[in-house]
């Protein structure tokens, strides 16, 4: 339909949309209700996916389902994306922000001529006109921004906002447009997983716990890990960490890492340098663990305790056990 | 073979960052200015694929006010052959797109095999020039890259990009472009040598009109910027260990329905 807000679908590449979704749904229904699609280019979907976006509250889905689609490659998926919204003509066109979805959102914005905000946390409609903010300058600044034209194109920071609530029973009906796609360039080779922790993605997880140099080594990132697993928590690590090895490149939070927004974010021996803030002051509740008083991180924490973090990590994991048992 | 590396120079994130008078720009007074840490990677992937094929060109580009050639500089100091600055004041107001219409105009003169960029430029952290300046020139890309090899003929790059819980590997036909991810590599000091060679390389201003550039006005446009709203002022716990964690976890549940 004309003046769509349209919400591109991450997916979890095996038929079922992420989370995240919920996010982008409810902000896409909170500046324009009733005119909220689904835009979903997968190689396959699940019915219950599809009955997952209808009950998140999407009036219609476009499912564009073809084994070139997967794995992801920005020109096919472009060329896909750019023929549908030059017959539908969006007047928004929004996606989380995930690796794909950050290069997606942008190619696609150059391929229709159009701006981009990317990595928004705050969206704001007057009249016809759109005002995203977005964090600049290591998460310093905000700045807020506005297109020349529609579509306006944008990529939602996770966790920032209010999820749609889910109607059980509420459908979308699924439209199933045909595009021609597009041959790639690009040869898919092959996927290298990496070793599950059993623990959520770091980007998606509502609760954080994050591991600085006060770690020591990396044998001790296991009362770390013991303690995502009570809390459900994501475990990543401050770059002093990950540059001394202790942890994979794909835990680093910050400005050269990710960027993160959780619910709750707990610090152990982090000292909480700017580039370190920059990935993770936009989280909702921030707990710092340090032994030093004077540790920057305590400027922004909401909770902080100074002790050593190996006697405190056991203590907490205990009566968070205790807790959530009940 | 000839290899591009785009370059943005950006305030170093220890300086603090003020609002200018306009409300839209910050002011430059007391900023120190870097290449953008992403960049870096860039580049020295750039020399190591030339140092490896044993022959080469790498050349630097960057778009921005005069002050852009110090970054330049520093990118020739650590081994790239010259530089290229694309320096006119239309492009004050540059968005991405416009960045990289103007970028991708110059590679379109230079005709390199391989253009290397950062994963996202750590001042206005779009994260966005690289994919369009792979849609203008109609290039395959990968982002976010870890690895990257060149086959010995120079026809493709097979590279592997981070992905949400693993990394995915694609052989893309040259020329194509690569958006560096820290964990690429390790990026060199300029030696003294460097430093001192770099002041006899060539960089070559290029305006607008060389560019056949017709002014267009941004599709992104900054309304204004402000500060951060400050947290609201925390609270260290006080106490033992057992009983500060135990207050802990009761705020977290009771007070701040964290948990
Ligand atoms: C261009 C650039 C980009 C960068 N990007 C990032 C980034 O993305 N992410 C990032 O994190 N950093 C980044 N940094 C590095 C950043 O400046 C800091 O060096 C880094 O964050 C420090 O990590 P840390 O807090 O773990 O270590 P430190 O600063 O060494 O702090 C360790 C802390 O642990 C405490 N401690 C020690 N032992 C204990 C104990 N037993 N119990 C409790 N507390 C203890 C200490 O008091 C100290 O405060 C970047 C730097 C640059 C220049
Ligand atoms: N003004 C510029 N001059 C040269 N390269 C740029 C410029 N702006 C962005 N880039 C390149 O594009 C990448 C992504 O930038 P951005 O989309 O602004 O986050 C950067 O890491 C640079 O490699």
């Amino acid at each position: 339909m004309p003046n769509a807000f349209w919400c591109i679908v991450e997916d979890d590449r095996n038929g079922s949309p992420k989370k995240v979704m919920a996010e982008v749904i409810g902000e896409a229904s909170r500046l324009a209700p009733g005119r909220v699609e689904a835009v979903w280019l997968t190689d396959k979907a699940s019915e219950a996916g599809l009955k997952q976006l209808g009950e998140w509250g999407a009036a219609k889905v476009l499912l564009l389902e073809h084994a070139a689609l997967a794995p992801y490659r920005s020109e096919v998926w472009v060329a896909a994306a750019a023929e549908l919204a030059a017959k539908e003509a969006p007047k928004a066109i929004f996606a989380p922000v995930t690796s794909r979805q950050r290069e997606f959102a942008a190619r696609l914005a150059a391929r229709l001529g159009v701006g981009l905000a990317a990595d928004s946390v705050g969206f704001a409609l007057d009249g016809d006109t759109l005002v995203a903010t977005r964090p600049v300058y290591a998460g310093k600044l905000l700045s807020r921004v506005t297109w020349a034209k529609a579509p306006w194109v944008a990529t939602l920071r996770p966790n920032v906002f209010r999820p749609a609530d889910t109607q059980p029973g509420k459908t979308a009906p699924v439209e199933r447009p045909t595009v021609a796609a597009a041959g790639a360039q690009m040869q898919f080779v092959e996927r290298r997983e990496e070793v599950s922790t059993g623990l959520p993605e770091l980007t998606e997880a509502e609760t954080v716990i994050s591991g600085g140099r006060g770690m020591k080594g990396p044998e001790n990132y296991v009362i770390l890990e013991e303690l995502g697993r009570v809390i459900g928590a994501a475990v990543g690590a401050s770059r002093a960490a990950v540059d001394a090895g202790w942890r994979p490149h794909r835990f680093q939070i910050g400005q050269t890492g990710r960027t993160i927004s959780p619910k709750l974010y707990l610090g152990f021996g982090v000292s909480g340098a700017i580039q370190h803030l920059a990935g993770m002051r936009t989280s909702k509740v921030i707990v710092a663990v340090n032994k030093d008083p004077e540790a920057p991180i305590f400027k922004i924490a909401d909770f902080g305790i100074v002790a050593d973090l190996f006697e405190v990590v056991p203590e907490l994991t205990k009566e968070f056990k205790k807790l959530l048992d009940k | 073979m000839k290899i591009l590396v785009t370059v943005k120079q950006v305030p170093d994130t220890a300086t603090q960052v003020k609002i200018a008078p306009d409300g839209k720009t910050i002011d430059p007074t007391g900023i120190t200015w870097i290449v953008s840490p992403y960049d870096e990677f860039a580049v020295e992937e750039a020399l190591r694929i030339k140092e490896k094929r044993g022959q080469g060109e790498v050349v630097a580009v960057s778009l921005g006010p005069d002050r852009v050639k110090e970054a330049l500089r520093s990118c020739l100091a650590m081994g790239c052959d010259r530089a290229i600055h694309l320096n006119d004041p239309v492009w004050a107001t540059a968005d991405t797109l416009a960045t990289a219409k103007a970028l991708a105009a110059a590679i379109k003169q230079e005709g390199p095999q391989l253009v290397l960029c950062g994963r996202q430029a750590i001042d206005d952290d779009m994260g966005a020039v690289t994919a369009q300046l792979a849609e203008l020139l109609g290039w395959p890309c990968a982002y976010w890259i870890m690895e990257e090899a060149i086959d010995a003929d120079g026809k493709s790059v097979r590279a592997a990009r981070q992905v949400e819980g693993g990394l995915e590997v694609f052989d893309l036909p040259l020329p194509a472009i690569l958006a560096a991810q820290k964990g690429l590599n390790e990026p060199r000091y300029p030696t003294l040598k460097g430093i001192m060679g770099a002041k006899k390389k060539e960089i070559r201003d290029v305006k607008a009109a060389d560019l056949g550039w017709a002014s267009e006005p941004p599709q992104l446009s900054i309304v204004g910027l402000q500060a951060l709203p400050p947290r609201p002022p925390g609270r260290i716990i006080a106490g033992d260990v057992p009983t500060a964690v135990k207050e802990l976890v009761r705020a977290l549940r009771e007070d701040a329905k964290a948990i």
